[in-house]
């Protein structure tokens, strides 16, 4: 069974972010790093690029396959995580711990339509 | 099977050679030759006995899998076998020894093959004319969508930079299409497995420069709104592409031109038998309609009306040049001799036959392994893994690459994993027309055992494979610190 982080918000494409104050940190979950498999490369955006709700802002790469990651939230990267360069099986070890990039949100109602982890269950159980 | 992985230049011992020549009489001075021109150090080739160098690359052909050793489902590649009249005819060397340059008058037997295979390959079609320049499938989307973007530039037309590609395509397709300078927009697929046409209409306006589609899709079915699809775009004054990846379910008996695609390529090394990979390169021709003819890319073979011998000319209004020369004029001869050897009666049994062992194999099998779209599917279809997978178990928990390890043991090839990824555990089958029903017994048979031992001994499929040269090798570091070099 996949595990489900207390406290975060998740979206329908598998990406968690945790809200604190007007920066979110966005990561994937345990379920994404499951169905991916090893993670070879992470794809991450650089400082001060924009990033818009629902749209492409990276990539994973897997030994199966690569997959689009894409922005829960908008806003401008003041943040991207280094050690993905070198590790991105980081995100196999502990999803909820390797985040990938940091956000300062431009509009904070946008997180009212991202699940927290009772529904995000809900719709995993759903899905299988 | 004994193991090897020897380099031959492990072999090379200093001196040895596998010929005697005289001493050369002839004078020569190497002091003419330019410093420029020179080495720098002594070329490092490998010096062995022949009998040496024969070993070497025997060894190594015996730890290889091809279709001479055994039968290969792997999904969306038409892994056919390679009918052996082909390789003959290719290495006559009244065509294997062909120089791309000589004069037209010395070559027009192989220009009378190239001319006669893109006529058979648009009766077979249903389109107008054929480039059969391109090197694989991939370079053929290319110039498809070279001549798909000159179209709309030459009608002044430069907004049409958008191409819609279904979520269920092959990934050369958004490849190919951002290469050419287009723009991807993703088409979903319905529950049911084909394009949703309704999620498709609101995309068409007049930035749209055309459709991607395969069909049957990647999911062994057939697109059934194909002439609803068909309208919409053409009304919307977008192009319709056929990526033929997936042709053989419907050769002989459907047409790409009738079910109104602008243009198309094949895969010779899918649909026309010529070998994948390191057997002989690929070949992807690519078709247009009568009305985009003009557009095929530079050099084209033309039959002219005077003398009534062949010739290569340039065509100027095409849309630029894709190759140095005539393609990879090998393979043609092949898929020339393929067909010709079939003949125009058997080539309407091919789809037919190709589509008969995909549903026998799917149905021997749907009692074990999960089947998401249910129902007649065309030369290939996809399993989302084993119906008792002890799912949740992490000890015993048996997923799609061990079902594909294990099978590597029972002495098949496995069938493509992991594609396409609209399932998380798929395992896609495409047995083809060539095989026998007594090796399509035995796949089945060898699947069977394997969702056995699922419940039975899951370990075993966990460590598979036990009886290969390479057990499993380990992926993520080859995908994360290659060895690229000697």
């Amino acid at each position: 069974m996949s595990k489900i982080a207390e406290g975060l918000l998740y979206s329908e494409s598998h990406e968690w972010v945790k809200v604190d104050g007007l920066i979110a940190t966005i990561g994937i979950s345990d379920f994404a790093q499951k169905s991916m498999g090893s993670i070879v490369y992470v794809d991450m955006p650089e400082e001060d690029d924009e990033v818009v709700k629902d749209e492409e802002f990276g990539a994973v790469e897997s030994v199966k396959a690569a997959s689009d990651l894409y922005a829960p939230v908008s806003g401008t990267v003041v943040e991207k995580n280094e050690a993905l360069d070198s590790e991105p099986g980081l995100l196999n070890q502990d999803a909820y711990g390797a985040w990938i990039i940091r956000v300062k949100m431009s509009d904070l109602s946008e997180t009212e339509s991202l699940m927290d982890a009772v529904a995000y269950k809900e719709f995993l159980d759903k899905q299988a | 099977m004994k193991y090897y992985d020897r380099l031959i230049f492990e072999l090379s011992k200093k001196g040895r050679t596998g010929f005697s020549l005289p001493e050369s009489s002839w004078a020569y001075n190497a002091d003419s030759i330019p410093d420029g021109l020179r080495r720098g150090t002594p070329a490092e080739l490998p010096q062995v006995s022949e009998p040496d160098a024969v070993r070497h690359y025997v060894n190594l052909s015996n730890m290889n899998f091809g279709v001479d050793t055994g039968f290969y489902p792997l999904g969306s590649c038409t892994m056919k076998y390679n009918p052996k009249i082909n390789e003959e005819m290719a290495s006559y060397p009244g065509f294997s020894e062909l120089h791309p340059l000589q004069p037209d008058d010395t070559v027009q037997g192989a220009l009378q093959i190239y001319g006669e295979l893109s006529d058979w390959l648009c009766s077979l079609t249903g389109m107008s004319a054929f480039t059969l320049n391109p090197f694989a499938g991939a370079h053929g989307e290319l110039t498809g969508l070279m001549i798909m973007r000159s179209y709309h530039i030459s009608r002044g037309d430069l907004k049409r930079t958008k191409i819609i590609v279904p979520d269920s395509a092959h990934g050369t397709n958004p490849a190919s299409a951002a290469v050419c300078g287009l723009q991807v927009v993703q088409v979903k697929s319905t529950p049911q497995g084909i394009i949703d046409t309704e999620d498709l209409k609101p995309l068409l306006d007049d930035t749209v420069a055309g459709i991607m589609m395969t069909n049957p899709n990647t999911l062994g079915l057939f697109e059934t709104e194909i002439h609803e699809i068909e309208d919409s775009v053409h009304a919307a004054g977008g192009l319709l592409y056929y990526d033929g990846a997936n042709m053989n379910a419907l050769l002989g008996k459907v047409r790409p031109g009738d079910m109104g695609f602008d243009i198309m390529h094949l895969n010779l090394h899918k649909t026309f038998s010529t070998p994948h990979g390191g057997g002989g390169p690929g070949s992807g021709p690519v078709g247009t309609a009568e009305y985009l003819k003009h557009l095929l890319p530079s050099p084209v073979v033309r039959k002219s009306e005077i003398t009534g011998k062949y010739e290569i000319v340039d065509q100027p209004q095409g849309a630029g040049r894709i190759s140095g020369f005539m393609g990879n004029f090998g393979v043609l001869m092949k898929a020339y001799t393929y067909i010709l050897s079939i003949g125009k009666e058997n080539v309407r049994k091919i789809g037919p036959y190709s589509v008969l062992a995909a549903n026998y194999v799917k149905e021997s099998l749907k009692d074990l392994y999960k089947l998401p779209v249910p129902g007649l599917c065309k030369h290939e279809f996809v399993f989302d893994g084993l119906v008792k997978a002890n799912a949740g178990d992490q000890d015993r928990e048996v997923t799609t690459l061990d079902v594909a390890k294990r099978l590597l043991d029972l002495g098949f090839h496995a069938p493509t994993i992991y594609f396409p990824l609209l399932f998380h555990q798929s395992i896609m089958i495409e047995p083809c027309e060539t095989e026998s029903k007594e090796t399509l017994d035995a796949f089945i048979e060898a699947m069977r055992t394997i969702a056995a031992e699922a419940e039975s001994e899951p370990e075993l499929l966990r460590s598979a494979p036990h009886n290969t040269p390479v057990r499993r090798p380990d992926e993520t570091c080859a995908a994360t610190h290659p060895k690229l070099k000697f």
